[in-house]
């Protein structure tokens, strides 16, 4: 009898995924996947599910380890040759100081995401594939932390992020965007974090952050991005593949779909705020404005998506049209919000050069000089005055988004935008319609929201002063970790590194008094 | 619905006034004075007079803005939770209607910021 000793690729991946699923006796299908119906969404054949990543197991640990190989002879050479001292100015290591608390977090949220709803879903195509996914988010925490180890020893505010991620004010953003998609059911956590992040909108966040690494020698960042990006090319097949998937099911998964698009592309585009503010403010070599990224990753590429999308009766997310207008504002009004609260952040900040002002000068022609170049220059003056800006008032924040309520109206670019409703006899507040409709369709979930402006003033952030917080609640050191980059110590120390660097201004020490700020 | 969830789902705002020790939540928006990157929060006893949250807190807070010194309060145009608003200064800020998580627009005419570009 002639005996097949190997099985080609396909072979082995249906006898390595699908296979492996079988039909259950004694429990019913409803008691094994509870989390599959309770959102409403209507799966005909599973069957249907085109899998995305045609990946084994063995073949994928193959792969992954001969990356990690790579990525770590690279660590090593970045930490051997003292890396850190050839990047393009110190002001750069505080974007990787957002990215590490900001971000690394929330690939490890993935990751619990991934693992659960991996866990939920009847087929086992789907299954298999966020299991998968599981992995890749739990590899890419792995890399980051380790790809950012080497500042830790020579930079400050690096030193406790997951901590921080928990505590810090403005890292409730990201955090809540995703406890958001993980405390959602399956189905919206996919819609959520594979369609709407990783598909839709991932490239403004890897881009941004892995394009401003080679473009400031930082090719540690640079090289876990080069690391990541097979990944995540897989990950954005299943995020289309999920909505395609769901939209031809049934056409009463339709509306569902397209509120979980309006709902995360709003949330999403908020989020990434963040990232605007790092590419045009806190790169100090810039890779393309963050108006210009919003053209090419969202504008372009996203249009030609939701043509895409059009046949299965999708439109283009609500409130697509107040990010036309917002990408020439956010990035700015973000600068303003760090900079004068830094005495509450776990990174510096600065004013921008005059090189620099005159570069946002020209590539935002229509609202750098006439709202936020006048707004700087005067801090830049108070602080040639010795009276460097920081408010010592705590912000109103978005119940949702839970950014502080510094966004202008899409329509009156001077007055800050509001919007209001009441639940059950109680006010709620949020920064656009786009937040106050997600409210409005689930308040019971977002009555909830932790909001640290309000918990701080609860007394439930151990402290009733913001230094006593920052310090013991947050473990930031204040005026080590965080204020003016101008005169701190790392300034100081780059400066000892460079003693020729014609970029520097001379660094003095921060006067004493400002620490008390707060 | 109010939530989308598996089964019964019960919650309690976050936020009520209860938690906050007595105190009650007022946010204060001064118009085209965006320097001040978003309205403030302030935790105050709903009894305080009107006239002292100006003194005492409303002061303080704008006070690093150039424009601080010229504001003239007895011409300051208020909103309160939208609507049109006239304060009085000797009623404490709940005989005011100003209750918790209240938002104030406080406009000041005439002051239109750091160089009229309303920062």
């Amino acid at each position: 009898m002639a005996v097949k000793k190997r099985l080609n690729a396909k072979e082995k991946y249906r006898c390595m995924t699908r296979d492996l699923d079988w039909e259950p006796s004694y429990q019913t299908h409803e008691d094994i996947y509870p989390h599959e119906r309770f959102e409403g969404i209507k799966i005909t054949d599973w069957d249907k599910w085109e899998d995305p990543f045609r990946l084994t197991m063995d073949t994928y640990w193959k792969y992954q380890a001969e990356k990690e190989k790579k990525l770590y002879a690279i660590f090593d050479a970045f930490s051997q040759n003292n890396g850190h001292t050839t990047l393009s100015d110190a002001r750069y290591v505080n974007a990787l100081k957002l990215f590490l608390s900001g971000v690394t977090p929330l690939e490890y949220q993935a990751y619990q995401g991934f693992a659960r709803v991996g866990r939920q879903f009847s087929g086992a195509g789907a299954r298999i594939a966020c299991q998968m996914q599981a992995i890749d988010e739990l590899r890419h925490v792995q890399t980051q932390i380790h790809a950012m180890s080497h500042y830790n020893k020579h930079f400050n505010g690096l030193h406790d992020f997951a901590h921080m991620h928990d505590r810090v004010w403005f890292l409730s953003v990201p955090k809540s965007f995703f406890e958001d998609a993980r405390t959602a059911g399956p189905f919206e956590f996919l819609t959520a974090i594979s369609f709407s992040f990783e598909y839709v909108l991932t490239n403004l966040l890897f881009v941004p952050f892995m394009s401003g690494a080679a473009f400031n020698g930082d090719m540690a960042t640079v090289t876990f991005g080069f690391s990541a990006q097979s990944d995540e090319a897989r990950h954005m097949t299943l995020g289309l593949e999920v909505i395609k998937f769901l939209l031809e099911q049934h056409e009463d998964n339709v509306p569902i779909i397209q509120r979980w698009i309006d709902k995360w592309f709003w949330r999403g585009y908020r989020l990434l705020t963040l990232v605007g503010m790092m590419m045009d403010y806190m790169l100090p070599n810039k890779v393309m404005s963050w108006s210009e990224a919003w053209g090419v990753y969202f504008e372009d590429a996203g249009g030609a998506l939701f043509k895409d999308l059009e046949r299965y009766g999708i439109r283009p997310p609500k409130h697509v049209e107040e990010t036309t207008v917002g990408k020439d504002h956010v990035s700015h009004q973000a600068w303003s919000i760090f900079y004068q609260y830094s005495q509450a952040t776990n990174f510096h900040t600065w004013m921008p050069t005059d090189e620099e002002l005159d570069w946002l000068s020209s590539k935002y022609p229509d609202t750098f000089d006439k709202i936020y170049r006048p707004r700087f220059e005067h801090w830049r003056a108070l602080q040639e005055k010795g009276e460097r800006f920081y408010n010592p008032t705590l912000p109103m924040l978005c119940q949702i988004c839970q950014i502080p309520l510094s966004f202008t109206e899409p329509d009156e670019q001077t007055t800050l935008s509001h919007r209001t409703t009441e639940h059950e006899g109680e006010r709620y507040h949020f920064c656009s319609q786009g937040c106050c409709d997600i409210f409005e369709y689930e308040p019971t979930k977002y009555i909830q929201a932790w909001l640290p402006v309000h918990q701080i003033l609860q007394g439930n952030c151990g402290g009733a002063d913001v230094e006593t917080i920052v310090r013991d609640y947050y473990n930031i050191s204040p005026g080590q970790d965080n204020f003016e980059y101008l005169g701190s110590t790392e300034h100081r120390r780059w400066q000892d590194w460079h003693p020729n660097d014609r970029n520097s201004a001379p660094a003095t020490p921060v006067d004493p008094d400002l620490l008390k700020t707060g | 619905m109010p939530v989308t969830a598996i089964g019964a789902y019960n919650a309690q705002p976050l936020d009520s006034q209860d938690k906050f020790n007595g105190l009650q939540l007022v946010y204060l928006c001064w118009e085209r004075h965006l320097m001040f990157c978003a309205p403030f929060t302030f935790p105050l006893p709903p009894t305080m007079p009107f006239g002292d949250f100006i003194e005492h807190v409303v002061k303080s807070s704008i006070s690093q803005h150039p424009d601080a010194p010229q504001v003239d309060f007895n011409h300051a145009q208020w909103r309160l939770n939208d609507q049109p608003f006239t304060p009085n200064y000797s009623a404490s800020l709940i005989d005011n209607g100003i209750d918790h998580k209240s938002l104030l627009h406080m406009n000041t005419p005439g002051l239109n910021g750091i160089a009229g570009t309303f920062n």
